[in-house]
């Protein structure tokens, strides 16, 4: 019977139930987006990472694991790592930040198209000339670029001469040596890329590479891939806790002007129940199920808009962002919105309880 | 003898009221009979709800005796008081105190709800029902309701949990003559049909006509008729 009671309070203001569960639903989406972004781009970056098609990556030394590496490796050691035992193939890629998360690779393209098994062009071709660039389906679509368009890479204007089919390496690629000279990194690689001849000895390759060059990060691409989480970014994780902070105040702030309103506006019908013996737990316990069950409904508000951003991000910047849907956070959002609007209910909650039948019944 | 359901003596009821001391009830005394309807007529501010309000648990006595169905009410702490008002004893307000967002089916389920009664109701209630005119609807909200209506829904849920006194705050304040006429049939009617001790405060010598006894109430004193 409570429940009908809450669910018809709630019906009663319909306006008011949709907003305050928008409203709540906003903390969940925000968290949600926030970590599905997080989670998207690192899964994005992996799935790219593999699909290179190296067994072995070596960075600088100093660089984190999952970071943009600057380029301030050697590049003669590409050539010294092809001579060690049990290795098919290297390559070096030059990695330049453009600002953000983007960035722009200066590749062999030769060299890349063996180790990968090759590129899919959607249309175009590989680049040939100085000037020009091949770019991913998805930076096309989010730039509407097509083969044969102008775009701006470092100040400097460049023909893209093919777009390629996503999930290799990067999203912008130019001739290694073009963006080195462009960059003033000539000789300079950020990352060598290996290729064994027997997966099986990969483990004896790195201990053997590691030795050589102990102070480079040196990588199996199944460890690299283990390292792509939230958990290996500490800023996604300070921004989540923070978000995580915003949405409890969001939840909490939202609930108690609803209920604190919902709550003078029921006075007279609080007095009716007392009347007709509710205790103080009666009362306390119709405020906070109507509040589980807006948080409930903005909760599901919340997860379903998350889907709304998702579309978004993959229809307007498809190449800037990627947002995964993670099931896991569902219940942690909800929680954690939930417990925002279980402190925002407290106050009026508490205050409803103990109002005086006698001065409830009497107002008007 | 039987054990008066209603015993009060010397009642005395002081407010506060800004900084001086309202005298609303200065030593009632009264015995109702279990099964009795007695009305008490008073002007306004005779102290008559004040009485309503203290034999219904709303509000503390200052000073006296109020036993109801062999309770002392002057021993109840608010959360005993709470309790009364769940298990002895049944409102009827002047202004319905309908819940609006319930239909009337729900506005009597809550109260059995709040009292913890289950299962389905009784055939004796269910005859009430019967006689108050409102099977056909019980899926209304009270909005869709006239007046004469929603008092008899009142009515009913204040007796669903069958209990030992009803008590009736102008009942009929807020209705035309011909409702008002039923509604005190059917006050009448229950407290003959089944022994329903009810005390109703009117200002109405006419509706008070309807009780067995009749009480006056003058400046927090009662006088018999």
């Amino acid at each position: 019977m409570v429940y009908k009671l809450v669910w018809e309070n709630l019906k009663h203001r319909p306006v008011r139930t949709l907003l305050s569960s928008l409203a709540i639903g906003l903390g969940v989406t925000m968290m949600l987006t926030l970590v599905g972004v997080g989670e998207g781009m690192l899964r994005e970056q992996e799935a790219r990472t593999r699909g290179v098609g190296a067994d072995i990556i070596i960075r600088p030394s100093g660089s984190s694991v999952i970071g943009i590496a600057p380029p301030n490796i050697n590049e003669k050691l590409v050539a010294w790592v092809l001579e060690q035992p049990h290795v098919a193939q290297s390559t070096g890629v030059v990695i330049y930040p453009l600002g953000g998360v983007s960035t722009v690779h200066g590749v062999d393209f030769e060299e890349l198209t063996k180790m990968s098994g090759g590129f899919t062009f959607l249309s175009g071709r590989p680049f040939k000339d100085a000037q020009e660039a091949i770019i991913d389906e998805y930076f096309a679509k989010e730039k509407k670029l097509k083969a044969g368009s102008t775009v701006k890479i470092l100040n400097r204007d460049w023909i893209v001469s093919g777009i390629f089919r996503g999930g290799k390496l990067t999203r912008m690629m130019l001739p290694k040596k073009i963006l080195q000279d462009v960059t003033a990194t000539t000789g300079k690689v950020s990352v060598i890329y290996v290729k064994l001849d027997d997966l099986s000895k990969s483990a004896e390759v790195i201990t053997h590479l590691k030795k050589t060059l102990p102070d480079y990060p040196i990588y199996s691409m199944d460890e690299l891939a283990s390292q792509f989480s939230v958990n290996s970014v500490p800023e996604l994780k300070t921004f989540i806790g923070v978000v995580i902070s915003l949405s409890v105040l969001f939840g909490f702030l939202v609930v108690f002007l609803a209920m604190y309103t919902a709550i003078l506006e029921r006075t007279r019908e609080i007095g009716i129940l007392k009347a007709l013996g509710a205790g103080q737990g009666y009362v306390l316990g119709i405020l906070l199920r109507e509040t589980i069950l807006l948080a409930v409904i903005g909760s599901a508000f919340g997860i379903g808009m998350s889907y709304v951003t998702q579309w978004m991000i993959a229809t307007f910047i498809p190449a800037s962002m990627t947002q995964a849907i993670v099931y896991e956070w569902w219940p942690i959002a909800s929680g954690i919105t939930l417990g925002g609007a279980l402190l925002g209910v407290f106050y009026p909650a508490i205050k409803a309880s103990r109002q005086d039948a006698l001065e409830s019944l009497s107002y008007d | 003898m039987t054990k008066p359901i209603i015993g009060i003596r010397d009642l005395r009821k002081t407010f506060r009221s800004g900084e001086v001391d309202v005298h609303a009830l200065r030593g009632v005394d009264l015995a109702v009979e279990r099964g009795e309807f007695l009305a008490v007529v008073g002007p306004s501010g005779s102290g008559k709800s004040t009485l309503f309000h203290i034999l219904g648990g709303l509000t503390p006595p200052t000073a006296g005796t109020v036993m109801i169905d062999g309770q002392d009410l002057m021993k109840m702490s608010d959360s005993d008081r709470t309790r009364l008002r769940k298990t002895s004893v049944g409102f009827v307000f002047q202004k319905y105190n309908l819940l609006p967002t319930l239909t009337v089916g729900d506005n009597i389920k809550i109260a059995r709800d709040i009292a913890h009664v289950k299962g389905p109701l009784d055939k004796q209630f269910l005859e009430v029902l019967d006689a108050l005119g409102i099977t056909d609807k019980m899926d209304r909200k009270p909005r869709q309701l006239s007046g004469g209506e929603q008092q008899r829904v009142a009515i009913a849920r204040s007796i669903v949990n069958h209990p030992a006194i009803l008590l009736a705050d102008e009942p009929t304040g807020n209705l035309d003559t011909e409702n008002s006429t039923a509604v005190l049939g059917l006050l009448r009617d229950l407290n003959k049909r089944l022994g329903q001790t009810i005390l109703m405060i009117t200002h109405n010598p006419d509706a008070a006509a309807y009780a067995d006894r009749v009480v006056h109430m003058r400046d927090g004193q009662l006088h018999a008729a």
